[in-house]
């Protein structure tokens, strides 16, 4: 225990001694806060999809949580059902296989909902393409709202693109 | 009783050599073959002797590795590979494109199970002694009796407006009183990759887990058809995110035996250090999710801190975060300067330095080795007979290493230290990922001290005719085979990369037996199977 306690003791707070690089995720951060109290009422609950990615975009969703982005200070969170979702985060080109599971988690979300295709493949099928296995981009198969480029985008991209369309649906 | 003289296993197993000496042995007529360049050995046998093959190599302790195929109309060629002490043997044979038939190998290997029946749905080849004749990647995206690895199936195919979902894969059902089931996925609960989980369980028990995987097939080996090696590589460099150095690796190290180049050691040197980080900030992240899964926190806190770390430093250096698309055919894009060189090794003494603190810390802390103790055990039988790979292989004394059994530059100067343990659960897992970032923390060192002077890339020649090579590189997750073939021109005609999460995911069903079902996150994460890589 008290070996625990000592290493976060001397881990500290890594929010508060921000390098230049952070000071980004911050100033973006606290403008989404603000398009989320907005129009959500506070908090911004994303589920994820996984359509078919070769999990890349999925290890940069999970840097979000990290300690130097944070980003349920902002008032965004993951959560486990679609049905509790604002927005869908979907990455991958959609497998076919996974055509039917992504539509159906489309429609279990209440509206109004917000998508977000997340990376290259999402945004139109990047290396993989369209065929026999897959479906290509996201928005051949669900409503788009708006597309995050990058193989994989990074954590600052990701933050960056919600922010872009929590900005276009405030109008 | 397991005791320390029943490990070394592999060491047991015959080389290359005596293995091929066996089978001969065993009356079956072997015709050694050289057209597959690279790090392996391939003999020709008929195909009715493809299960007494498997016989003869599992009678005599060898590790069952993959099968694949590739069509050739009016044939198809079938290669099945094995390892030995040493290396690698390639068994190779022909079957006719149309109503191909030959013995199965999984009666000898249960390994075989699902690659075998894969190759069913992609082929058409059908296996007769095969215990389990149900589909296997095949769902609902193309019609039985389609075969999309067949040179007369188009890219594109004939799929429907809207693929309907996989509703009637035959389960295997589990009757009693107070029995029930529990689906879960394809789309589940946290952020990870799709697949369906198939538990009966009574009362809090698990009695038992069928895995049902498939859901992110988008036809990676088809697509890989008709590329140039470039375009191979950067595909190979995503059939599974998390191990894109690996299996980038591997498909180079193939197409560089095809076509007989030998890399400036400065490049295979830098390769080499972006494994070894590649490894690094894997096993972080997944010692961190284990413990998250178990409700402490403050690991995941701790070593998703670390890994963040650790991938700035691969942007800053390397300019990618996962480190995509950096190793290419013929080296690596960009060199390191001395002050890169000198700033990894800043990096390396700072985790060191973190972990030594922090990793005892782990392993003593009575609350959460209260969860993982006991937890999803993985017999050193089961290992073995399912041919597992790479850290969970060793967490039960398998400690089979491509980078000591059978090294490539820049492994075969170095000593390489393999943990293990004996117990097979959890913690043992968590345990041998921490320790293997020490043993690779050293290797990179002595990689950063080494590195010797030259070019970092050589040109990819033109290549001449039709040629094929084989490449195996230990990745984190274990063992990374890749084979290509090329054509004119220097097309792929065709690419085979096996994941070890093939012979990985299904030691999950057997570890899970008995295991309370708010354990299974945990035994999940501490195999943590790819998806993607599995499906392709």
């Amino acid at each position: 225990m008290f070996s625990v306690l000592g290493r976060i003791f001397k881990t500290g707070c890594l929010t508060e001694k921000l390098p230049a690089h952070d000071q980004v995720v911050e100033q973006l951060g606290s403008v989404c806060r603000k398009e989320i109290s907005r129009i959500f009422g506070g908090s911004l609950a994303i589920r994820m999809v996984d359509a078919g990615s070769c999990n890349g975009c999925e290890l940069e969703m999970h840097a979000l949580n990290n300690s130097f982005y944070d980003i349920e200070r902002f008032g965004i969170h993951f959560v486990a059902s679609p049905r509790h979702a604002d927005l869908l985060l979907v990455t991958g080109p959609v497998a076919r296989h996974m055509q039917a599971a992504l539509k159906g988690t489309y429609d279990a979300t209440p509206d109004p909902k917000l998508v977000i295709a997340m990376g290259d493949c999402a945004a139109d099928g990047g290396e993989f393409g369209v065929s026999y296995a897959s479906c290509g981009a996201v928005a051949n198969v669900v409503p788009v709202d708006v597309v995050i480029r990058g193989c994989p985008p990074n954590p600052l991209q990701l933050l960056e693109g919600i922010l872009q369309l929590l900005g276009r649906s405030g109008r | 009783m397991i005791t320390q003289a029943h490990l070394g296993w592999q060491s047991l197993s015959p080389d290359v050599e005596s293995l091929v000496l066996l089978l001969k042995d065993a009356g079956i007529p072997t015709k050694e073959q050289s057209k597959i360049q690279g790090p392996v050995k391939v003999v020709m046998i008929e195909s009715v002797f493809w299960g007494k093959a498997a016989a003869v190599a599992a009678d005599n302790r060898v590790r069952w590795c993959a099968v694949w195929a590739e069509h050739r109309p009016p044939e198809i060629d079938i290669f099945a590979a094995m390892a030995g002490r040493n290396g690698h043997l390639l068994l190779h044979t022909l079957v006719p494109d149309q109503q191909g038939e030959l013995p199965s190998q999984t009666p000898f290997f249960p390994a075989a199970n699902r690659p075998e029946r894969y190759l069913r749905d992609m082929f058409g080849v059908h296996f007769f002694d095969h215990p389990d004749q149900r589909r296997w990647m095949r769902h609902q995206a193309w019609q039985e009796g389609q075969y999309p690895l067949l040179k007369t199936f188009p890219l594109a195919g004939t799929p429907a407006e809207m693929t309907p979902p996989d509703c009637h894969y035959p389960f295997l059902a589990v009757e009693g009183e107070g029995v029930y089931e529990i689906p879960v996925g394809p789309v589940h609960a946290g952020i990870i990759e799709p697949g369906h989980f198939r538990f009966q369980a009574m009362g809090e028990d698990i009695l038992s887990l069928e895995e049902h995987l498939g859901y992110v097939h988008k036809g990676i080996e088809k697509s890989a058809e008709g590329r140039d090696v470039r375009g191979l590589v950067r595909l190979a460099g995503r059939v599974s995110g998390d191990s894109t150095v690996a299996h980038a690796w591997a498909a180079c190290q193939a197409c560089e035996a095809a076509v007989g180049i030998t890399l400036p050691r400065r490049a295979l040197m830098i390769r080499g250090i972006l494994a070894e980080r590649e490894r690094i900030a894997n096993h972080l992240g997944d010692i961190g999710a284990c413990c998250n899964d178990v409700g402490f926190t403050f690991a995941q806190v701790q070593c998703s801190r670390l890994r963040e770390l650790w991938q700035r430093q691969n942007a800053a250096v390397f300019g990618h975060r996962l480190l995509m698309d950096i190793v290419v055919p013929g080296g690596v894009k960009g060199d390191l300067d001395a002050v890169q060189l000198d700033f990894l090794h800043a990096a390396i003494e700072q985790l060191r330095s973190e972990l030594r603190e922090f990793l005892p810390l782990l392993y003593e802390y009575p609350s959460l080795q209260d969860r993982l103790r006991t937890t999803g055990v993985l017999s050193l039988k089961k290992a073995r007979s399912l041919g597992v790979l790479g850290f969970l292989a060793r967490a039960s004394g398998e400690c089979w290493d491509l980078r000591r059994d059978a090294p490539y530059v820049p492994y075969g100067n170095m000593v390489i230290t393999v943990p293990h343990s004996l117990e097979g659960d959890a913690s043992g897992r968590l345990r041998i990922r921490g320790d293997e970032i020490l043993v690779s923390l050293d290797l990179l060192e002595e990689m950063l001290k080494k590195l010797p002077a030259g070019e970092v890339a050589m040109e990819f020649p033109a290549v001449q005719g039709d040629c094929s090579g084989f490449g195996c590189i230990e990745g984190w997750r274990g063992e990374i085979l890749a084979y290509v073939h090329l054509g004119e021109g220097g097309r792929v005609l065709r690419y085979f990369p096996r994941d070890p999460s093939w012979l990985n995911w299904p030691a999950l069903e057997v570890m899970i037996e008995g295991v309370i079902v708010p354990d299974f996150p945990l035994c999940n994460k501490s195999v943590n199977g790819s998806y993607s890589g599995h499906d392709l």
